[in-house]
């Protein structure tokens, strides 16, 4: 029952790659408000903010390393968040 | 406690990781509970937020972004350092995150001083004069980086308790299951922040 | 019994004696009872206040109390029986007590936290009781804190909002506790599809505690923010929106009422194949059925807001999810009834509990349906066919399944066995006083007669009449069980190891369990509820 996983020992290259591709997508996401980018500066943003999470989810968090089972998790309550948040906007938006 | 001896001797790391990341999921959703709020005032609002994000330091948002997603990389990195059995560079690494994530809350508090400063917090006559969707936004505001800068304030906490275990040769490279632990609750910290910073600082 | 090596855990003296010996105690099987005997003395006392309600309402007009103290009731009524006894209820009493030894483990995966997430609960309880002392009177704004009401009244909502809180913490602590337990310490040779039902109910369970107490954490911390520091969220006045509130509460409430019911089905599901002697029909069926009730139960909230003004769309979406939600529990109530099927059932106490459960949910089922229907829900919203309808699925449901496994499992516990004719005649007359209590509801409901008011116009006083007689013989029933349960637990009959013929891992123990639960830990090759 004490059997533990192999741990994976992630380099600290990896690290700073990882940490150089978000400190680039906060400065893309910074310069793009400077454009008019209408009802589409809120998807941008989020689709951005999306992607820099996908990255210390996997790398920061382990995830790309560890046995599935938490990233099954992870998805799950993602999915879960995303569905309630739809059927309330079910709501407000047809109002 | 009385019968402790019995019932842990089998340590079990990959529990408590699995217990960490379900804690977490409530600390998601939590913050979840006020994302949905945020949007829908969002939705009801658009012109108010648009404007009232204006009101909030760019530079400030993007500087203190930058320092919580070094001081995750450098977390990350301690957990490698005491696989690697280098406990010297453990405890740089760690005292790194720390310092930083103390220059983030002085960073915070300079910057909800200057929104006191200029009589914008809630319930005050300024807010009220500028109309409910400032209201709303403001409230939001201090409500979502507050409860965030909680989670530092604990964070700190716990990534000291941390590096004093490193210290004393408590944690090490056959032990790291609570630095672990603690470096998703601080990668957790950073993910909340991920999102507020374009929700609140950017979309203007 | 002697020749065990361990004592019993009744027996078993640590490091503290006496009382201290049981609040420190991170044993489960000693936390599950900490957690019945606080929940039984809140029961008293929830079942107290809904009798005085019963009483009030036994005639129109004022009979003993006037609106304002009706008001303070009906929500001390509702905070204690959802926060403090159906929530918590069947997991932290049965599944502390059960789930490790049905798994085949020593305890849950973090006994210490599992003692803290007592400690919380009671901490908990007294911050929301302490609002019916301090200040400005009791609140009465219900149990479900509606905005902007709940800002707005003068009476001590403060402590009753953190107090519910609190107990959410305590919650997802356990839930988690139980997750991790059953991923990490089921014994060698129990992969998922032999685990029995009752774990896996409270498996489902735990996901929606973990997930959606939050929402309703953050949502009163919202309330309390709004109270205290004008900070706007719901205030109209503001800006905010009073139905977003109600959102945020029914996102967490409504799957609120799936972490009361799922446990409950879960016991049902263990008592049925041991009384028919026969395995469960379709275990398959009711393990997905369990996980999708967990989560499609997290997506129906908005039936209880037909009437808030919510979009059209909302209510049609909502109605259709809450239909969906009924096609796997009556996949449970078919599988109940075909495991019957063909059976020799041996009739005993737990099994008259068990079958009586499946009538109620039955019925209160059903009345869920009228109520998920948009058409009949605005006919009936905010009647007393409300009142019945989650009474017959909560009290009806939670209560009856409960009482079916403490009187299944009572041996197991305290090694004892109860007298059963004094438990068979509390059921009779229980079951018939609860029926006669809330069956009139459904009519006066029906006929228009609102809940929540202390008064109602005379054309009602017949049903009322009957319904509060039945309260007091419903009370009459719970007093001769409770009694009948406290006098076997300290002199009844020495009971074997398996009473009942049970096949779960809990009959292959000495009843009462050692400390840890098996001598050595049991390896698993068949699946649960095999006969012959």
């Amino acid at each position: 029952m004490s059997q533990n996983e192999k741990h994976h020992i992630v380099k600290y290259r990896t690290y700073i790659f990882v940490l150089l591709g978000l400190l680039t997508l906060t400065g893309i996401s910074v310069a793009v408000t400077g454009l008019n980018l209408g009802p589409f500066a809120v998807t941008v943003a989020l689709v951005l903010a999306g992607i820099k999470s996908t990255l210390v989810l996997l790398f920061f968090m382990h995830l790309k390393f560890d046995q599935p089972v938490y990233g099954i998790m992870v998805l799950f309550v993602l999915a879960v968040f995303v569905v309630v948040m739809i059927i309330t906007f079910l709501d407000y938006s047809f109002r | 406690m009385e019968q402790t001896s019995t019932h842990t001797e089998h340590r079990d790391d990959t529990a408590s990781k699995i217990g960490m990341w379900l804690f977490i999921f409530t600390e998601l959703l939590l913050f979840g509970g006020l994302f949905i709020v945020y949007s829908v005032y969002r939705f009801k609002n658009p012109v108010a937020f648009h404007l009232a994000a204006e009101e909030l330091s760019k530079l400030i948002g993007t500087i203190n972004t930058v320092i919580l997603l070094i001081s995750s990389m450098t977390v990350a990195m301690s957990i490698s350092a005491i696989q690697l059995a280098d406990r010297k560079k453990a405890i740089l690494l760690l005292s790194g995150t720390i310092t930083l994530a103390l220059v983030f809350l002085v960073n915070k508090y300079f910057e909800w001083h200057g929104k006191f400063e200029h009589g914008l917090y809630p319930g005050s006559q300024e807010l009220f004069d500028l109309g409910q969707g400032d209201i709303l936004f403001f409230g939001l505001y201090f409500t979502m980086t507050g409860l965030h800068a909680l989670h530092i304030i604990v964070g700190i906490i716990v990534l000291t308790v941390m590096l004093v275990k490193v210290i004393k040769k408590n944690i090490q490279s056959d032990n790291y299951a609570q630095l672990e632990n603690a470096g998703l609750y601080w990668h957790l910290v950073d993910l909340i922040w991920i999102f507020l910073f374009p929700l609140f600082y950017l979309i203007s | 019994m002697s020749e065990s090596k361990q004592p019993s855990y009744l027996e078993y003296q640590g490091k503290y004696k006496g009382l201290f010996g049981w609040i420190f105690s991170v044993d489960h099987k000693r936390i599950g009872l900490l957690y019945m005997y606080s929940i039984m003395t809140f029961f008293i006392v929830g079942a107290t206040l809904g009798l005085l309600m019963k009483l009030e309402l036994i005639a129109p007009g004022k009979t003993i109390m006037d609106a304002q103290t009706y008001n303070g009731l009906f929500t001390l009524h509702g905070i204690t029986m959802i926060f403090l006894i159906v929530i918590p209820g069947i997991p932290a009493i049965l599944g502390n007590f059960f789930l490790p030894i049905m798994i085949g483990a020593k305890d849950v995966a973090f006994p210490r936290l599992n003692l803290l997430s007592w400690w919380i609960y009671i901490i908990g309880a007294v911050i929301a009781l302490s609002s019916q002392f301090m200040g400005s009177g009791p609140p009465d704004t219900g149990w479900t804190f509606y905005a902007p009401y709940s800002f707005k009244t003068t009476t001590n909502m403060l402590p009753a909002v953190l107090g519910a809180f609190t107990l959410g913490f305590s919650s997802i602590l356990t839930g988690l506790n139980f997750i991790v337990t059953m991923h990490r310490m089921r014994a060698p040779g129990m992969n998922w599809m032999k685990m029995p039902l009752f774990p896996w109910t409270l498996y489902g369970t735990a996901w929606i505690q973990l997930l959606a107490t939050p929402i309703v954490g953050i949502t009163l911390l919202m309330v309390v923010a709004e109270r205290t520091l004008h900070v706007g969220f719901f205030d109209p006045a503001l800006g905010g929106d009073p139905v977003l509130y109600q959102h945020l509460f029914w996102i967490y409430s409504h799957p609120a009422v799936y972490v009361m019911i799922l446990p409950a089905m879960g016991v049902i599901s263990e008592i049925l194949p041991t009384f028919a002697r026969k395995t469960i029909f379709g275990y398959k069926a009711i393990v997905a059925s369990t996980l999708a009730i967990a989560f499609v139960g997290y997506f129906v909230w908005g039936h209880h807001m037909f009437t808030a003004g919510m979009s059209g769309t909302a209510q049609f979406a909502f109605s259709f999810l809450t239909f969906l939600v009924a096609i796997p529990s009556a996949i449970k109530v078919f599988n109940w009834i075909s495991t019957l099927y063909k059976g020799s059932i041996h009739l005993a106490v737990p099994f008259y509990w068990a079958a009586s459960f499946i009538f109620v949910f039955m019925i209160g089922g059903l009345s869920g349906l009228v109520l998920g229907a948009l058409s009949t829900n605005v006919h009936v919203h905010d009647t007393a066919f409300v009142v019945a309808h989650f009474h017959f699925i909560v009290f009806g449901g939670v209560g009856f399944a409960f009482m079916a496994g403490i009187h299944y499992w009572f041996p197991k516990i305290y090694g004892r066995m109860y007298d059963e004719s004094w438990a068979l005649t509390g059921w009779v007359v229980f079951f018939l006083g609860f029926l006669a209590l809330y069956s009139p509801m459904f009519y006066l409901g029906m006929k228009g007669m609102p809940r929540r008011y202390f008064d109602y116009l005379p054309e009602y006083h017949g049903p009322n009449i009957f319904s509060s007689l039945g309260a007091v013989v419903m009370i009459f029933g719970l007093a001769l069980i409770i009694i009948n349960l406290i006098r076997s637990a300290r002199k009844g009959e020495k009971a074997t190891a398996n009473p009942w013929n049970g096949t779960t891992l809990e009959w292959t123990i000495e009843s009462p369990p050692i400390l840890e639960n098996f001598e050595e830990i049991p390896t698993v090759t068949e699946p649960p509820y095999h006969y012959k």
